[in-house]
């Protein structure tokens, strides 16, 4: 461990290689959790399926890959499958924990999360797939740095599917309209939104930006019917952070946790990523609490 | 106060005495039963009872699992030298130590898991709702990731339990015994528990938290010391199944997230949880009807439970003894003790009194 941090002192182009790394993969994570903040803000439901959804967008690409379709043109495919789980997961369960005590909807998305990871097991069974995308690497430095070109074209891929998302909440009616039911669900009513259909878009838009966050997880990563926990954690721990509503803070929370990762699956080992995953979860939950204390103090 | 004369509970203790000599085959079966029913009941104290609702109760389990096996093992032998043989160091326990270290285990087992929640708690208690409820989660897989890498307890390929220096029948007669008096005084205890002010302090917590800690109600103290008694009762259980099963590794069997930490929730929800007798009701029909359908559904049966969770959450949340409640309140409601209120003119007299 300690050799580690020498190692990174000694060769500190290695910390190029860890950033980058990081930030690719962060910025995944960054898509995810935008999308959890969103159904979080908007109706109030802790989906705790958000990392199966994950993994669901990436067994369809791995799927289609093995059919012969590249993996990149899977995910406008990818997209449209996960929208509409998430609107007929909307119909038929969560719009009936809506409204309801907090823990139904926890439960509720909990069960759910236990009937994917069951039902891609069985489907696809329990080995690691990896969605071949047939992209070379780049050598910087001297080989001292190597990146994969498909961690490039994922980040940028995400960027536009982020960019895209914040162009369509802003200017569009439907992103309007979604904005105007998390401000006030009761006044949007009033106003003659439909705001039912406002919940049934915005839980399937969810579903479908985590499925192409799974599509990038496939391609640059490897993806296992039972990988979707850490996924839902690291979502909690980014929206945790940065709170709903806050896309910078989502963006910049969501590369902190990538490169946080790198550095540790390095420092301490591969084989505690989970470990870290959680561990930063505590932190976060452990900063909250001193935030709320001080709080506290405020009101006497 | 008086104890009311129940006879479902008379019931539940008759057939626990009964079936190790009706049902001689299923006896394992039956000791699983009583570790489900001690599963539920300690789970309901925080999530029904207390509205709680954690997902990472099983740590303690497992914790005491290791507990209890570290140190029956380091009674007699060197713990990394044993671990260190990967369950191949045949360490020859004589019967006294065996018990010994099954006794010590157990108290040990109960005490550290007690120590360990009322520590935990005070990191966790902070948190409200979901964010419980995830901390909890990751509390269970972050130290069930330690134990993977701690090489000194066995790390991934776990520790194989001290040998039971008898006959395997009179083994799974005695953790049958062990298992039946454990989960009957877990239940024993929280009934007695809801019946004081204890009880009704932590209803309160579950009604509005906030109300409850301004009407004076200690909060913190009193959901750190719900979550030390279920962690308790559930180290002791660790103990008892780790020396059951022989062989402990982290993943599978000392913290079962999958399994047992979800069949917690699952049964509490099927019987009806925040009632007494729900957890136990919900236990014993889940356990039956896992057993007697799980191995015809062919691997279906997680997706079977999964879909029995969301379908209790959405479409009957009250569970069956909740249901049972709503439609026949005068049999099945809940009713006062008299003798627990204060009454006026008693009051006044201990008033008086007080004034001499």
């Amino acid at each position: 461990m300690i050799s580690n941090i020498l190692l990174l002192v000694d060769q500190y182009l290695l910390n190029i290689q860890l950033l980058l790394d990081g930030i690719f993969v962060g910025s995944i994570f960054a898509l995810a959790a935008y999308g959890l903040a969103l159904v979080w803000g908007v109706m109030n439901v802790k989906n705790l399926a958000q990392g199966e959804f994950v993994i669901m967008g990436g067994y369809i690409a791995w799927f289609l890959s093995t059919k012969g379709l590249h993996p990149i043109l899977s995910l406008p495919i990818s997209f449209a499958i996960m929208f509409g789980f998430g609107w007929i997961l909307y119909r038929t369960i969560i719009s009936r924990v809506i409204g309801k005590d907090m823990f139904i909807s926890l439960l509720a998305t909990f069960g759910i999360a236990f009937v994917i990871q069951q039902a891609l097991n069985i489907a696809f069974g329990p080995e690691v797939q990896v969605a071949e995308s047939g992209f070379g690497t780049t050598s910087l430095f001297d080989g001292f740095v190597t990146i994969s070109s498909i961690k490039v074209v994922a980040f940028v891929l995400c960027l536009i599917l982020a960019g895209s998302v914040v162009v369509f909440m802003k200017k569009s009616r439907m992103g309007q309209a979604i904005r105007a039911t998390a401000q006030d669900a009761r006044a949007a009513k009033v106003m003659g939104i439909d705001t039912e259909r406002v919940y049934a878009f915005t839980f399937a838009l969810n579903a479908a930006i985590a499925g192409a966050a799974g599509v990038m997880i496939s391609m640059i990563w490897n993806i296992q019917p039972f990988y979707g926990v850490p996924h839902s954690i690291r979502s909690f721990v980014i929206v945790t952070a940065a709170g709903f509503g806050n896309l910078p803070g989502v963006i910049m929370a969501g590369l902190g946790l990538g490169v946080v990762e790198s550095y540790g699956g390095f420092v301490i080992g591969a084989e505690v990523q989970q470990a870290i995953v959680v561990g930063m979860l505590l932190l976060i939950l452990v900063w909250r609490q001193i935030l709320m204390r001080r709080h506290r103090q405020a009101l006497k | 106060m008086r104890k009311k004369f129940s006879l479902p509970l008379v019931g539940l203790i008759l057939f626990g005495f009964i079936s190790p000599f009706v049902f001689t085959n299923y006896i394992s079966q039956i000791t699983l039963l009583w570790l489900m029913v001690l599963f539920a009941v300690t789970w309901d104290i925080l999530g029904g009872q207390m509205g709680y609702n954690s997902l990472g109760n099983i740590t303690f389990f497992g914790i005491g699992m290791y507990v209890s096996a570290v140190f029956q093992i380091s009674l007699f032998a060197d713990v990394g030298q044993y671990t260190a043989a990967f369950g191949g160091d045949n360490t020859p326990f004589t019967d006294a130590q065996y018990f010994q270290g099954l006794i010590g285990g157990m108290a040990l087992a109960a005490i550290s898991c007690a120590i360990i929640a009322a520590l935990l708690g005070r990191m966790f208690f902070g948190l409200r709702g979901a964010y419980f409820a995830i901390g909890t989660l990751g509390l269970a897989l972050a130290v069930s990731e330690i134990i993977a890498t701690w090489d000194w307890v066995g790390g991934g390929s776990g520790i194989s339990m001290p040998v039971f220096p008898y006959e395997a029948d009179q083994k799974s007669q005695m953790f049958y015994w062990l298992t039946f008096v454990l989960a009957i005084s877990a239940f024993l205890f929280v009934r007695w528990l809801y019946s004081t002010r204890f009880g009704l302090a932590i209803n309160s917590i579950r009604d509005d938290e906030d109300k409850a800690e301004a009407m004076g109600v200690h909060t913190f103290r009193h959901k750190a010391a719900a979550w030390t008694i279920a962690a308790f009762f559930l180290g002791i259980s660790g103990a008892l199944f780790g020396n059951m099963s022989g062989f402990i590794e982290p993943l599978e069997v000392a913290f079962p997230t999958i399994t047992f930490g979800i069949f917690m929730v699952a049964m509490c929800l099927l019987g009806g949880k925040g009632t007494l007798w729900g957890p136990v009701v919900g236990a014993i029909l889940f356990h039956v009807i896992k057993e007697t359908t799980w191995t015809y559904l062919l691997g279906w049966q997680w997706i079977a439970l999964g879909v029995i969770i969301v379908v209790n959450v959405v479409f009957f949340q009250q569970g069956i003894v909740g249901w049972m409640q709503e439609k026949w309140p005068e049999k099945f409601g809940i009713d006062v003790d008299d003798s627990m209120s204060i009454e006026p003119a008693k009051a006044a007299t201990s008033a008086v009194k007080d004034n001499g």
